[in-house]
């Protein structure tokens, strides 16, 4: 039952907050948004993976089983 | 000429009908299976299975569902489905109820270009030829021009709320679309060949093609040949068909791009012979894509032309994803100063870096494409970027040194 | 009990309940203005945001309780529920009320973030910027120190601090800048 990191790319803004809290999974690129090294969470990092969830301060990053692929979990947003 | 009319009018229904029959009454199973068994693949650029999307549409549906027939045509280089719009709109139409019936939509919806007035007057112009019950379940949606402007979710999306800018997926428009229905976005003139297969059978459409291929499409040629335009092919044609049926070639090619600007580069050597069709064309790492046949002159700059196009499609973003907005910017900017041989010391390493980064960090599919003809052309123009990093261009021939008078 | 320790206890508490609400206002504007450092990340930042903001609700709790059982002040607690309803300082007192209810807003939409989503969340969390004033006023009009040195000097240095920041935030550049957008295409492109 592992769970895999997924993103709203459109609501991310490039904070980097998860990339402070999960390096091991989360790295960041020139400008600042993320690059996943893998979406995939080994159990020893589950706690960190919970919490860079909650430090994004714009929502982007949840964690969701990979069998939910389709459940609408987020409202479909475009940047306003 | 099964799809694109030699003639400048668009053709009326009379004249369709004597020319195909009236609408095949078979039931949505069946239109499913023939359009499954027929193996026809979507021609707005993706090539996903036809009937599959039908039927995971339909498997979604209790009867409220959406047909959009998408015309938008964004890439610059295609002229197909404007051209099929404006000459065969009731061929489009028929797909488009056909695809209603299969699906258990009672909206349809055309998304058609702004900018392609002929194509939007000509399906007015059928629309109203066709029944009360048609035309109360049809409607005409005008796409603002834009690259991404026809991606399935930004068309979902301007539809259901007048922004064409693409949105988070999941979920996709066949699980929620237009007013949160099962929606089905389907390419213009895979819903005119959906329309052919329903009258013919599916075995008729697989009997077309050349070689191990099955079955007829469009392309849009360009570039250096006699005769642009809009061709009807059989799949499996070669470039070296393709190129006489334009007329043949002006002057030496040295690479071709193929698919549009999310397709890709390729030696016009090495390629002349390979079948265009989706197949083959993804094994050897190109893409058929939305049919778009371009012939590069020889005495035209390949990097030259990519900065162009890298430029076109970093100003074509969203702009709501940073890797995309600075990714594909940084990217443009890069190329360009390569292309005026200005670069500074890590261009070249910083784009094949960057190339490698950005594909499936958008909310679209914008940058992958962008980076994927950005990466065919490191490929097959090697030389000639290695050369600009160096400040020399190998297309245009150095002027000879003069000797000092 | 005996009234003098409550009543120290309400204005110790209220103070040290100014401190702290200041020091959370002035993490948010560093938060928002994405400061960090090699050995300071946004996340130690947005952690003491938080973290202090619960321990502000401790104190502040400790100063309306202590407030409302002291015979002295015969507050009761409807003063402390209802806005300008008590008799003791009924302007400055009922500030308070409202500042606190502010806050609580803030916080329960922060705490319940995922229910209430990023947009509702941001717009309450505006608010902060009317929460804090309102609870500075409200501590010069009630309070019977602010005329001690010590006290001024806190007042001074909570006001003076938070001054500059919304000075920094309001005066600097837009903190993405270092990313230069790059400038848009001749042709803008439409959307709608």
């Amino acid at each position: 039952m592992g769970e895999t990191l997924r993103i709203d790319r459109i609501r991310c803004d490039g904070h980097g907050l998860c990339a402070e809290l999960l390096p091991e999974l989360i790295g960041l690129d020139d400008w600042g948004y993320p690059i996943f090294k893998a979406v995939a969470v080994p159990a020893h990092l589950m706690e960190h993976a919970r919490r860079a969830v909650d430090a994004c301060p714009v929502l982007a990053l949840r964690l969701a089983r990979p069998a939910s692929e389709t459940a609408p979990t987020t409202r479909v947003t475009a940047k306003t | 000429m099964e799809l694109i009319t030699l003639g400048p009018d668009a053709e009326g229904l009379a004249t369709h009908r004597q020319r195909l029959g009236p609408l095949p009454g078979m039931p949505a199973d069946q239109l499913i299976a023939e359009l499954e068994a027929s193996g026809l693949l979507g021609r707005g650029g993706a090539g996903f299975p036809v009937g599959r999307k039908w039927r995971s549409v339909a498997e979604r549906s209790s009867g409220g569902a959406v047909v959009l027939a998408n015309g938008a045509e964004g890439e610059p280089l295609s002229l197909k489905d404007r051209s099929l719009m404006a000459g065969r709109p009731h061929l489009v139409i028929d797909g488009a109820l056909l695809a209603a019936r299969a699906v258990g939509a009672d909206d349809i919806i055309f998304y058609v270009g702004t900018e392609h007035r002929a194509a939007e007057a000509a399906l007015r112009g059928a629309l109203a030829e066709r029944p009360a019950d048609v035309r109360g379940r049809a409607r005409i949606v005008q796409a603002p021009a834009g690259y991404v402007t026809g991606e399935e979710s930004a068309a979902v999306h301007f539809v259901d709320s007048g922004d064409a800018r693409p949105t988070t997926t999941p979920p996709r428009p066949f699980e929620r679309g237009v007013r949160g229905r099962p929606t089905l976005v389907q390419n213009v003139e895979s819903l005119a060949l959906a329309a052919l297969i329903a009258r013919r059978g599916h075995a008729w459409y697989r009997s077309l093609g050349r070689g191990q291929a099955h079955g007829m499409g469009l392309i849009t040629v360009s570039g250096a040949v006699s005769h642009a335009g809009v061709q009807e092919i059989e799949l499996g044609s070669s470039l070296a068909d393709v190129a006489a049926a334009a007329g043949g070639l002006r002057g030496d090619v040295e690479a071709v791009l193929l698919g549009g600007y999310f397709g890709g580069w390729a030696l016009a050597d090495e390629q002349w012979r390979m079948p265009l069709e989706p197949h083959t064309m993804r094994a050897q790492g190109l893409a058929f894509g939305c049919g778009v046949v371009h012939f590069l002159a020889a005495r035209t700059c390949g990097v030259e032309a990519t900065a162009r196009i890298m430029a076109y499609l970093a100003s074509q973003s969203a702009r709501q994803c940073g890797p995309c907005l600075f990714g594909l910017g940084a990217i443009a900017a890069a190329n360009r100063r390569l292309a005026g041989k200005t670069p500074q010391a890590d261009d070249l390493e910083r784009l094949i870096r960057w190339s490698g980064q950005l594909a499936g960090r958008g909310g679209c599919r914008h940058p992958d494409g962008a980076v994927g003809l950005l990466q065919s052309a490191l490929t097959v123009f090697a030389d000639d970027f290695a050369a600009h990093q160096r400040r020399r261009c190998l297309t245009i021939a150095e002027p000879a040194r003069v000797a000092v008078a | 009990m005996n009234d003098t320790i409550l009543w120290y206890a309400t204005r110790g508490a209220g103070i040290v309940s100014l401190i702290l609400l200041t020091g959370v206002v002035l993490l948010g504007i560093v938060s928002a203005m994405r400061w960090q450092t090699a050995s300071w990340p946004r996340f130690l930042t947005t952690g003491f945001h938080r973290n202090l903001a619960l321990a502000t609700l401790i104190f502040l709790s400790l100063h309306v309780v202590t407030a409302v059982v002291d015979p002295f002040t015969a507050l009761g607690w409807n003063a402390a529920l209802v806005p300008f309803s008590s008799s003791y300082r009924r302007f400055w007192l009922g500030l308070g009320v409202v500042a606190i209810y502010l806050l609580l807003a803030i916080v329960l939409t922060s705490l319940l973030r995922p229910i209430f989503g990023h947009r509702a969340w941001r717009t309450v969390h505006w608010l902060s910027y009317a929460m804090w004033p309102v609870a500075v006023i409200h501590g010069i009009g009630t309070g019977t120190d602010p005329w001690f040195a010590w006290m001024l000097a806190i007042e001074a240095l909570c006001i003076g601090g938070v001054v500059a920041a919304v000075a920094w935030r309001v005066g600097r550049v837009a903190p993405t800048a270092w990313r230069q957008i790059p400038t848009a295409s001749p042709r803008a492109q439409k959307w709608s």
